[in-house]
């Protein structure tokens, strides 16, 4: 009896019509690819937020003791490439000197004059250099642009990640739509029996996106639990870049689990969805 | 029940008419017989019977509706009142006899419980009851007709259309498969059967449309 209910939920054969290996294998692969994606646009998102402080201030310009800053902020200020000229806070860089001068109230601080630009130089050395001509007795410090410089490569990368990750989706709609017309020639004259007993398209289409969406997603689950591994292992070689360290055995706790999640409920509704349409496009030829 | 009104059809909108000017009525609770040779256009007729055509001109009426004008999304509920047979049985080789002619009962949303009462009962009157489980192919020609019949009829329909029902059996699995069909007809349903099976015809004597080049040449 639980033979005769289950074919009964299938009555257009779809168990054997849409294999369970050979789509949910294709789907697996792109998930794969997905995850990896994924993770490479997390990784350039975690790198770009690292660097973004850096690159805020972009250079840095140490006064000499005793000048007058309001003037020389005048000055840059002035100059086109320069956006914003503020002094940067005393407080804050008592605490980034600390580790090296400990608590030494009589140690004069320098007064430093933090930078913003409007855009990125091509050469920050022939910046510096005029900034330096500019007021007088100022050291100017121009490792801010190269930091910007890497944010904008970072913010690139994770846009790369983002259209290649589009791309897979598209590939795996169109492997779905093909498996789906396959599906559709293999059961062509069961469907046509269906809408004849008066199935509605919605009923057709739903069996086969039913079914899809099953194995798209155990094909999207099993990709993405492949790629856990190998994204621990490239989070263990990336984590002097993102400010960790290396430690005994892999790094899962910092693999991307809540983008990773997302992926297989993702895959199976482009599935359904893809079968949905496929479906109703097909069966809009029958009276 | 049944309505044509100078009704032809043309396949895929171009191409010669394979019906003209066809015009009859059959009344509810009918037992027509559909005569011709080859080619006459009988089978286009059923197909605008079950819906699976509309007339490129003039008006059929099928159960009260009028299928030229209906809308496509109206039809699957007019189509679960038409028990439709076919020549070639039509049967789903991947399901056993018995979730065959289960299957207008789940596509209509039914009740397991009810669907096995009515299968199995449905079963029993074509005398297949024994052969529930048995996969399609291993039945014989009269019996996958008898199969192919109680799925048709397994919903009740008002209307039930058959096409060379017979065309593919013996003679006394025809006269069987016939006698199903008149049953149906003593118990209230509209009948119309196709065949150009004229010695079975004069067994069962019946009104009948005789058609001949797409056009109705004799009713009565």
């Amino acid at each position: 009896m639980r033979v005769r209910r289950s074919r009964g939920r299938d009555p257009l054969g779809l168990r054997r019509a849409l294999s369970d290996r050979l789509l949910p294998a294709l789907v697996a692969a792109m998930a794969l690819l997905a995850a990896l994606t994924l993770a490479g646009a997390r990784g350039a998102a975690d790198l770009a937020a690292r660097w973004e402080g850096g690159a805020a201030t972009a250079l840095t310009v140490q006064m000499p003791h005793g000048a007058r800053t309001d003037g020389a902020i005048r000055v840059l200020v002035a100059m086109p490439e320069i956006a914003e000229a503020r002094l940067a806070d005393q407080a804050r860089l008592a605490a980034l000197l600390r580790p090296w001068l400990g608590e030494a109230p009589a140690i004069p601080l320098p007064t430093v004059i933090e930078l913003r630009l409007a855009s990125l130089p091509d050469d920050p050395e022939e910046l510096a250099a005029r900034i330096a001509a500019s007021v007088p007795g100022a050291s100017v410090e121009a490792h801010g642009v190269w930091v910007a410089r890497l944010l904008a490569l970072a913010r690139s990368l994770q846009a790369i990640a983002l259209a290649a990750l589009l791309l897979v989706a598209g590939i795996a709609t169109a492997v779905v739509a093909v498996a789906v017309r396959a599906g559709i020639a293999a059961r062509r004259e069961a469907i046509a029996l269906l809408h004849a007993l008066g199935a509605t398209d919605g009923d057709i289409a739903g069996r086969f996106a039913g079914r899809v969406a099953w194995l798209v997603g155990l094909g999207a689950l099993l990709g993405t639990l492949a790629a856990a591994p190998v994204l621990a292992g490239f989070a263990d070689l990336a984590a002097p870049l993102l400010g960790g360290r290396a430690a005994a055995g892999l790094p899962w706790g910092r693999l991307p689990w809540a983008e990773l999640a997302v992926l297989p409920p993702a895959a199976a509704l482009i599935g359904w969805l893809t079968a949905q349409v496929t479906l109703r496009l097909w069966l809009r030829r029958l009276p | 029940m049944v309505r044509f009104a100078e009704v032809g059809l043309r396949y895929g909108g171009a191409g010669p008419e394979v019906l003209r000017d066809l015009s009859f009525t059959l009344e509810p609770g009918s037992f027509h017989w559909l005569l011709g040779p080859s080619g006459a256009g009988k089978s286009s007729v059923l197909r605008l019977m079950q819906l699976a055509a509309r007339p490129s001109r003039g008006e059929v009426v099928v159960l009260g509706v009028s299928i030229s004008q209906v809308p496509r999304a109206a039809l699957p509920a007019l189509r679960r009142r038409i028990g439709v047979v076919y020549q070639d049985f039509r049967l789903l080789p991947h399901l056993p006899v018995f979730d065959n002619v289960a299957l207008p009962l789940r596509v209509a949303g039914r009740a397991e419980m009810q669907i096995r009462a009515d299968v199995t009962e449905i079963l029993r009157w074509v005398g297949l009851a024994a052969k529930a489980e048995a996969p399609p192919a291993s039945l014989s020609g009269g019996e996958q007709q008898r199969v192919a019949i109680a799925r048709a009829v397994v919903m009740r329909p008002a209307l039930l259309v058959a096409d060379e029902p017979t065309g593919n059996l013996d003679v006394p699995q025809a006269r069987r498969v016939l006698s199903l069909l008149r049953e149906m007809h003593r118990l209230g349903t509209t009948v119309v059967v196709a065949t150009h099976a004229e010695a079975l015809v004069a067994e069962y004597p019946a009104p009948a449309l005789r058609l001949s080049e797409g056009r109705l040449v004799a009713q009565g």
